[in-house]
């Protein structure tokens, strides 16, 4: 296990300085994750075009690996329409999970930093909580407006 | 070596001959010694505790309480000689005095619904305080919404100790029951029971201590400190896991009706009238942990062969070092500044996550826990998500504070 293989420059650049920080208001959608085990605590916001994610931010407090993966996220899926951003996520965690992953790490751009995370089982669940609440905010999307 | 303090430890204690002692210790952990600084969530074990159970198993163990054959004798003699062993410990009056349960968890769930539950009616308080343990926190409330009694809880101030003078306006007519921390695992304060107790006691309200973090470290009488219920577990002393003390005063735990049904808490059952057995065993339904009770009792005695008081002397001087030594890291916040503590610090670094702490740590062979420490009210009061906690026990070496102090400046180069 290297340290380096999990902070790995963008990482730690990502954490210090986390792009597409703060609230989108209005959003189209939002929802909060939350990893009661650590205490880290994040909410995705969306706007949507149609199908595409036409913008998207995020805010909370977290350790440096689950604010630089929800910060690389805002990055990844802006301009992306759902199904795309679905299989990002099946790739994303493969790489999380799979040391065997199958995944065409060109696909993945920056997201592919996140690929140390694999040899420190205790952290996946950091890296991944940002798209856990992207799905749920998605989700919360097909639902009908509420008016209240 | 810090300039403010340098160690200067008891010349009569010899931690390196008390580390052979460990098997579990001399390992390499990410290709580092392993430091092992997590033991208020759980201590090692020595080999006589191991070589206790392993012997039992090898040539004891039979159902207690049962058999007129030879090895039921032997369990038995060795499960209630256990008993003993842990009354002599505490220093209670009598083993009818000392239930064998699960844990401290076990233990104060069990005060909940067999000892509070009877007696609460709408209307009536049992104190906590903000310093508890969720095992100290939710058989309380459970207990509550099952009466609709209340759950009040005295503030802690920013040092992480109980507001004495809030307890005392607190405490009234309504109190049923105080339960406290008697060391608090999150941030070690050491909780002054005993003042807490004597105004209980003038106002006639039965006090419960969680003793899970005050047994390991130092000598508890539990007639001295005139508490009602001490709960403790045997994994943060050396014993097993799964094992664990409920001391009740007997006149309390006579009036009690049993917790659970089975076998061992009878006297004799019909489908008309069963009758209970008599104390401790009509809280100790079905087959115990014989061998966690030999376990612990081994454990015991291996703590009294180095003796409590040179054991809390001890720690003392660790927790002096490591707080004179973690002041130089840059961006420390210490959480949790008590006067008296226990041999635990826990801490923030400014822009590091604590999980982040803690995995670079483990790289170095540092084992620390991160996170809330199960003790969720805690952490919203110094507002903060989790901390970083080291936890000390007689076997650590201050060379091994070195090296925490040092993973501590790695992490800080890395992230700071």
């Amino acid at each position: 296990m290297d340290l380096k293989d999990l902070y790995r420059d963008v990482i730690v650049d990502h954490n210090r300085n986390p792009r597409n920080f703060g609230k989108l208001d209005p959003a189209d959608a939002h929802a909060d994750g939350h990893n009661p085990l650590c205490g880290d605590r994040l909410t995705m916001y969306v706007n949507l075009d149609g199908e595409r994610v036409s913008d998207t931010k995020f805010e909370g407090a977290g350790c440096a690996i689950s604010v630089a993966s929800a910060s690389l996220l805002t990055e990844a899926v802006k301009g992306k329409s759902r199904d795309e951003i679905k299989a990002l996520f099946v790739d994303v965690h493969a790489l999380l999970t799979q040391h065997d992953a199958n995944v065409d790490l060109s696909r993945l751009g920056k997201l592919a930093a996140l690929s140390g995370v694999r040899e420190f089982p205790a952290r996946v669940k950091c890296a991944s909580l940002c798209w856990h609440t992207l799905n749920a905010a998605l989700a919360h999307a097909d639902e009908p407006v509420s008016t209240e | 070596m810090s300039a403010q303090f340098t160690p200067s430890p008891a010349a009569d204690f010899d931690v390196h001959a008390i580390r052979r002692d460990f098997p579990i210790l001399h390992q390499q952990v990410n290709g580092k010694p392993l430091v092992y600084l997590d033991n208020a969530a759980s201590s090692q074990r020595p080999s006589a505790v191991i070589e206790a159970i392993s012997s039992y198993y090898e040539r004891d163990h039979a159902n207690v309480h049962r058999g007129v054959h030879t090895l039921s004798q032997r369990a038995t003699d060795a499960y209630e000689g256990a008993r003993e062993v842990v009354r002599n410990f505490i220093n209670a009056a009598d083993t009818k005095e000392i239930v064998f349960v699960r844990g401290t968890t076990e233990a104060i769930n069990l005060v909940a619904q067999s000892y509070a539950r009877p007696k609460l009616r709408p209307g009536d308080e049992i104190l906590i305080s903000g310093l508890e343990h969720h095992a100290n926190i939710v058989p309380w409330q459970l207990v509550c919404e099952q009466t609709g009694a209340t759950l009040k809880v005295i503030p802690i101030d920013l040092n992480g100790e109980i507001d004495f003078a809030a307890f005392e306006r607190m405490i009234g007519p309504r109190t049923k029951l105080l339960a406290l921390a008697h060391v608090s695992n999150a941030l070690g304060t050491i909780v002054p029971v005993e003042k807490f107790i004597a105004r209980a006691k003038q106002q006639g309200v039965p006090v419960l201590l969680d003793g899970a973090q005050g047994v390991p470290h130092s000598s508890v009488d539990v007639r001295a400190l005139d508490c009602d219920f001490y709960c403790f577990s045997a994994h943060k002393m050396c014993g097993p896991t799964g094992i664990g003390i409920l001391y009740g005063r007997q006149q309390l735990l006579e009036a009690m009706p049993p917790w659970q049904g089975g076998g061992d808490m009878i006297l004799t059952v019909s489908f008309e009238k069963t009758t209970y057995n008599q104390l401790p065993w009509k809280f100790e339904a079905g087959t115990p942990n014989i061998s966690g009770a030999i376990g612990l009792a081994a454990a015991i005695r291996y703590l009294q062969s180095i003796g409590m008081d040179r054991i809390a002397r001890y720690e003392h001087q660790l927790l002096e070092y490591a707080q004179s030594r973690l002041r130089d890291i840059p961006g420390i916040r210490m959480v949790g500044t008590a006067p008296r503590k226990a041999a635990v610090v826990s801490f923030t670094l400014d822009r590091i996550h604590p999980h982040d702490i803690g995995t670079i740590l483990d790289t170095e062979g540092v084992a620390i826990r991160t996170g809330h420490h199960c003790a969720m009210p805690v952490m919203e009061f110094f507002k903060i998500p989790a901390t970083a906690r080291a936890s000390m026990s007689f076997y650590n070496t201050f060379d091994e504070i070195d090296a925490l102090v040092k993973a501590l400046h790695r992490t800080h180069t890395l992230l700071g």
